[in-house]
């Protein structure tokens, strides 16, 4: 079994920063012998984590970045997303399951990562967003 | 047989406007926003469309994506129309269920099946 394997990346919005981002896990995650689901878990999640970063987090930040680091080894793969806004309340994110909310286009990405990833949290004051997927958890 | 967009495919079966989606991924928000565009322009001249989504290619899909799939079904509804969607993979399908969205669109294991939901 390879090493730990570790990736950092600063993104600033251009979408082959995130494509090349998902790439290095991805191939880093097949290295360590994760499986489809795992890999379709990852990247939803991870899709999900940095264009909310880029796209909410940095709203208000000219010329915004977003720091990603990122490890994986046999057992687990975890991620760090910062950006540079002001954070927010996750708990105060509506409920989208709720038969209201259904028809709301938005607001599904923190339940989708939570719902894909073993652990999701928002650290203070919820600009950093800090994620395990262990390799218990699916393929 | 009319091409709005190079990221979908948009074919009229029947009374049915068939919109397959031609990419693996829809992720890219821009290319979301330009889908969300292109089916909008071919159902706004339309009264009580019947439209049928299929994703048998799509292998992954954002939250915004799913956005975009309310917006079109508001869109459908609000005219008097029927939207149905088809050839979903199951881990896509899982997504929708997840988000619960399952209850918010009908879903159809085939086209085929889907074509009959709405003759």
């Amino acid at each position: 079994m390879p090493a730990r394997i570790e990736g950092h990346a600063i993104l600033r919005g251009p979408r082959a920063e995130i494509d090349a981002s998902q790439t290095a896990v991805e191939q880093a995650m097949a290295q360590h012998g994760y499986g489809r689901e795992a890999l379709f878990a990852v990247r939803l999640a991870l899709e999900e984590a940095l264009v909310n970063a880029i796209r909410h987090g940095n709203r208000h930040v000219p010329d915004g970045q977003v720091d990603f680091r990122w490890s994986v080894d046999g057992d687990e793969a975890r991620f760090d997303v910062r950006d540079q806004g002001e954070g927010f309340d996750p708990d105060a994110v509506p409920d989208p399951t709720e038969d209201d909310n259904l028809e709301i286009p938005s607001g599904r990405g923190i339940m989708l990562m939570k719902a894909y990833m073993s652990e999701v949290e928002y650290r203070d004051p919820g600009n950093h967003l800090a994620m395990v997927y262990r390799k218990s958890k699916g393929a | 047989m009319a091409n709005d967009s190079s990221r979908l495919r948009i074919s009229a079966v029947n009374d049915v406007v068939r919109i397959d989606f031609v990419d693996r991924d829809i992720l890219d928000e821009a290319t979301i926003r330009q889908i969300g565009q292109d089916i909008q322009r071919k159902l706004e001249p339309m009264t009580a469309p019947k439209v049928l989504m299929c994703f048998g290619v799509v292998e992954h899909l954002s939250s915004a994506a799913l956005g975009t799939l309310i917006t079109v079904n508001s869109l459908v509804k609000k005219k008097g129309g029927t939207l149905r969607l088809a050839e979903i993979r199951p881990e896509i399908l899982e997504v929708f269920y997840i988000t619960k969205l399952n209850k918010h669109f009908s879903i159809d294991e085939s086209a085929e099946a889907a074509l009959k939901a709405l003759a």
